[in-house]
């Protein structure tokens, strides 16, 4: 079985490493300030007993009063997860840097949620729309899409 | 034209468009190829033109009223994409399912998984050039399966046949002797298509060695199913989280090392085998009683989100559903495994001719309907 990974224990070695780097933690979550996630990332994925290389999926929520981008991390090593999740509260221009330079397989599924959701992921290598039209309204999963 | 005229003659790469409708692409999707001469040198994949909207759908459907819009994603496998859905409700309200159910559950995901990479490797021969001979042989087969799934709902293509807390009726008595039937008469079936390709020379010659994935760049990707199994990653979630029952039956997990084309092809007739396998011990070791839970029909789930996933024929389908305690899902994310298997493609083809694009391309295995959802 895949084990899913204590967040509390993991908090506990990132705040050790990156002080003041999270907001939260909960039982199989780490809840990341979206500034240092590039950094965490790079931290779960190439310390050894963490080992998280294999990027599972990322997806957003609209909250209303925020955004919620929420990561699942896998090892295929130590066959254990994470859910990584940030916020942004910024409603007309969400941003929360790309992890594409970390997981190749972020690439696709960041425009994706740029194109859904419309969360402008910094630093990706080539953030357009996925499925819809350039010149299409709005993005339509967010909550007040069409309203 | 003199020897020395041509050797000054200016060359420059040329963007070649296959699709959106193009007999190669399985579907409305279009690779916009950057070619020198014959040579592949950038590909950019296009998608987008069956996008339906449906994570947006599943925001306005019901809990149970969201699974016959499962049945669109993967269209190939519609019975593993209702199973990953009811998996993900199931784990959010801690539903659970009568040990019949689960039999049943199991024996129509590992059937799926037969029809599945019946059309997998039909559609794969077919790029290779084996114009139809090969498909019709899968498709008879496919056939036999889609009978049985008739028998049990109704349907051909959308079964809609999973419910959350077990499956919407019990199988008819005429099905087991059936499937008995069917499962001797595709054991024969595999070995005789054995013989007929194993060792062909002209698929060899077209497969092995062509668009190769390594470990690492299949790890990195995100890439699941046989194409990562080929490449030498062992994850099949039947084993690696092992849902529903699958912990009860002894099968295999054939991997292979190179990552090539053939690799993939080989993968998906050993899985086909150790289908077989499970399904043999499902129908002597199936118990009686009720197939469904007692399930409320308008669902309310606590406050709160559940990721559940399985081995769909394909790779890794999960669902992420977030609940708001209302009759239907708050957030509805599917983690689509054909657009993730996509993701490599680029770097698979790179280097390798038009003729290799269309058969490396084949071999992914992809529904559109998955990709653009």
């Amino acid at each position: 079985m895949t084990v899913a990974l204590s967040g509390k224990d993991i908090a506990v070695q990132i705040e050790e490493k990156f002080p003041g780097s999270l907001e939260d933690s909960g039982k199989d979550y780490l809840l990341v300030k979206s500034d240092s996630l590039p950094v965490i990332a790079e931290y779960l994925k190439n310390t050894d007993s963490l080992n998280f290389d294999y990027f599972n999926f990322v997806t957003a929520v609209d909250y209303y009063s925020y955004f919620e981008v929420v990561y699942r991390l896998d090892s295929t090593e130590h066959n254990h997860s994470i859910v990584l999740k940030t916020r942004c509260y910024d409603r007309d221009v969400p941003t929360v840097p790309s992890l594409a330079g970390v997981w190749q397989g972020a690439n696709f599924q960041e425009r994706e949620v740029y194109d859904l959701m419309g969360i402008q992921f910094e630093g990706h290598p080539n953030l357009k729309r996925m499925f819809l039209w350039d010149g299409f309204p709005g993005h339509p999963l967010r909550k007040d899409w069409n309203k | 034209m003199t020897t020395s005229e041509m050797m000054t003659l200016k060359t420059e790469p040329f963007v070649l468009n296959f699709g959106p409708v193009h007999p190669s692409t399985h579907g409305v999707y279009r690779m916009r190829a950057t070619l020198d001469g014959e040579v592949v040198i950038d590909l950019e994949p296009v998608v987008g033109y069956l996008h339906r909207g449906i994570e947006k759908l599943a925001e306005e459907r019901t809990y149970g009223g969201f699974i016959p819009l499962t049945d669109r994603l993967d269209y190939i496998s519609p019975m593993s994409n209702n199973l990953a859905y009811c998996l993900a409700v199931e784990k959010l309200t801690g539903i659970k399912i009568p040990e019949r159910g689960e039999y049943l559950r199991v024996i129509m995901a590992e059937l799926q998984r037969l029809a599945n990479h019946c059309v997998a490797v039909g559609s794969f021969l077919n790029d290779a050039g084996a114009y139809f001979t090969p498909f019709m042989y899968t498709f008879r087969e496919r056939e036999k399966i889609v009978d049985l799934f008739d028998m049990v709902c109704g349907q051909r293509l959308t079964y809609n046949y999973m419910r959350i807390g077990g499956v919407s009726q019990d199988i008819p008595e005429e099905f087991l002797p059936a499937l008995i039937k069917v499962i001797e008469r595709l054991t024969i079936f595999i070995e005789e298509y054995e013989t007929l390709l194993k060792e062909n020379e002209i698929l060899l010659a077209r497969s092995k060695g062509v668009g190769i994935l390594t470990r690492e760049m299949a790890i990195d990707c995100g890439i699941s199913g046989p194409v990562a199994r080929a490449s030498g990653v062992n994850r099949d979630l039947r084993k690696a989280d092992s849902y529903s029952i699958y912990d009860r039956f002894e099968f295999d997990v054939p991997t292979c090392e190179t990552g090539d084309c053939y690799d993939r092809y080989r993968v998906r007739i050993e899985e086909m085998r150790q289908s077989l396998r499970i399904l043999s011990q499902a129908v002597k070791d199936i118990p009686g009683g009720p197939v469904k839970a007692e399930v409320p029909h308008l669902i309310r789930p606590p406050v709160g989100e559940a990721y559940g996933h399985l081995e769909a024929p394909k790779g890794e389908l999960g669902f992420y559903v977030v609940s708001d305690n209302s009759i239907a899902p708050y957030r509805c994310h599917i983690r689509p495994t054909s657009l993730i298997n996509l993701s490599a493609l680029r770097d698979m083809v790179k280097g390798w001719k038009v003729a290799d694009l269309i058969i490396i391309f084949g071999s992914i295995d992809i529904t559109m309907g998955e990709v653009d959802r």
